[in-house]
């Protein structure tokens, strides 16, 4: 009758060292359309696609402002990561409130990596189905973390979730580098750029992708459709004269550190064996 | 029916008893005095403790840093101070475990105290102290104030109980933005000269805390030189009708 005697229960060993239950939400975060984000010294950008439910329905909203430093893109169920960001947007107004100060990045991903772990540890609960693209600016500078149903979590110069997310993830890969010193213009052209990568040959539009931004002087705000149209347009403009010339010349160079970060990329973020289903089928 | 009403009575009388407050002080500290000067902040006070009007205590330190950029001074009710100095001990401990290089400021402290205290006002059971904050955290100087009600407030210069009434005055008139270290002490000295002499809480032993980027030093006990004879001092009632 069961496929998998060990995947029953979120806190069932399998004989091999894993949990089964935990590596299918993280599973649900790589069926979820894709959310990308990338950093600066002084700007953060996160980057999401649209996609609609059916030809009926709108999009679900994917980028959430948690307070005026942080915003979070989230890839997987929906509706756990509201969840998640009310939870957040609680903290960090609590914060505010005792300090009158923000609350520091690193320490509101540290409270929701601890709360992502309880669920993989209690018997009657279940494992968040969301992966979070946490991005914010604070007193040590801009910082994007990811954070993940199993409750970990991990600090990256530019990372994408969600599916097709690889494509994008060799993009910024090939990259990242360049990032530290980029403009906001840039990083929001390198985002959209990396967002078209998962969209498989789709063309880009304004109205299948969300961008927004946080960085010095620049609270956390959501692009408005028009603005992100014109920026494609641009940029689109750009990338049909451009890249032939600079983009093959850093891939031999960037191809090994490239292989190497994936690899270590995968066995951070996501499960060990990317592509193969996790359980034995 | 009636020892039912007398026993409902009693209990109510009971948790009554059960829950003391702090309906007035018992050990007090006076003036704090505070400013804001070219590296950082001094602050001064004296190290007297009342019991009611008895000089009981003459070494309590009334002003204590608060983590790496904080400095707190305060006047009122000696225990609640302690007691705050418990909850800052905590807050800061806190802090630091997170090991991750954010630490609380000044301006961040002074926030917490603040809540801390209209809190406990709205449980009608207040903290009865005054409380200076200090301190400097990535160039910026802060000095605040919260009273035992919890109103707060930041200033260049800053002081509690009569200090506001004796030595602010002083401090309108002559602090300037780019006082000296040296200069400020002799402002602060000045000021507490004065407070020794009007204010009969006030005793001889003080001490002056420094904080600036670079950490906090708070002073060995000493004190002032005194002249108790000017003619102002013969007979000071003179001229005030109606005193004694």
């Amino acid at each position: 009758m069961f496929r998998n005697q060990y995947d029953t229960d979120v806190t069932t060993w399998s004989p091999t060292g894993r949990l089964f239950q935990v590596e299918y939400s993280m599973e649900a975060v790589k069926q979820g359309s894709a959310a990308i984000g990338l950093r600066s010294k002084t700007h953060v950008v996160l980057a999401c696609v649209n996609k609609a439910n059916s030809e009926l329905s709108s999009h679900q909203k994917k980028i959430f402002k948690v307070d005026d430093h942080i915003g979070v893109a989230i890839a997987g169920l929906t509706a756990d990561g509201r969840v998640l960001s009310r939870y957040m947007r609680s903290e960090a107004i609590n914060h505010s409130f005792t300090y009158e100060s923000p609350l520091p990045v690193g320490r509101l991903v540290v409270q929701l990596a601890d709360k992502a772990q309880v669920c993989t540890q209690r018997s009657w609960k279940r494992p968040y189905g969301v992966g979070l693209l946490v991005g914010g600016l604070d007193e040590s500078g801009a910082h994007l973390y990811y954070n993940c149903p199993s409750g970990n979590y991990f600090e990256y110069q530019a990372f994408a979730i969600g599916s097709r997310s690889q494509a994008a993830k060799t993009y910024l890969e090939r990259r990242f580098e360049n990032f530290t010193n980029s403009s906001r213009e840039d990083l929001i052209k390198d985002a959209l750029i990396a967002t078209r990568e998962t969209l498989q040959g789709e063309k880009l539009k304004s109205s299948i992708c969300t961008v927004s931004v946080v960085g010095v002087g620049e609270p956390f705000h959501i692009l408005d459709q028009e603005t992100v149209q014109q920026l494609i347009d641009t940029f689109e403009l750009v990338t049909e004269e451009e890249p032939p010339a600079p983009e093959p010349a850093p891939e031999p160079a960037a191809a090994d550190e490239g292989g190497a970060e994936q690899g270590a990329g995968a066995e951070q973020g996501a499960a060990p064996d990317e592509g193969v289903a996790p359980m034995d089928i | 029916m009636e020892s039912n009403q007398s026993n409902l009575h009693n209990s109510l009388l009971a948790s009554e008893a059960d829950s003391q407050r702090t309906l007035y002080p018992y050990v007090t500290g006076t003036s704090v005095v505070a400013i804001k000067y070219k590296d950082g902040i001094l602050m001064a006070s004296d190290m007297g403790g009342s019991y009611g009007s008895t000089l009981r205590y003459k070494s309590v330190e009334r002003i204590k840093p608060v983590g790496k950029h904080s400095l707190l001074g305060a006047s009122g009710e000696i225990s609640d101070f302690q007691e705050i100095l418990r909850y800052l001990d905590e807050l800061i401990l806190y802090d630091n475990m997170w090991d991750d290089g954010n630490s609380l400021g000044p301006k961040e402290v002074h926030s917490y105290l603040t809540r801390v205290m209209y809190n406990r006002r709205n449980k009608f059971n207040p903290l009865w102290n005054s409380l200076i904050l200090g301190g400097v955290k990535n160039g910026h100087k802060y000095l605040g104030m919260v009273s035992m009600i919890g109103v707060n407030f930041e200033d260049d210069h800053v002081a509690t109980g009569f200090g506001n009434h004796l030595a602010r005055p002083i401090l309108r008139d002559e602090w300037h933005e780019n006082l000296s270290f040296e200069d400020g002490v002799k402002l602060l000295e000045k000021c507490m000269r004065v407070l020794l002499y009007r204010d009969r809480s006030a005793i001889n032993k003080l001490q002056i805390a420094k904080i600036t980027e670079e950490g906090v030093t708070v002073s060995q006990p000493y004190s002032l030189k005194t002249f108790w004879g000017f003619s102002a001092f013969q007979n000071p009632t003179v001229g005030a009708e109606g005193s004694w």
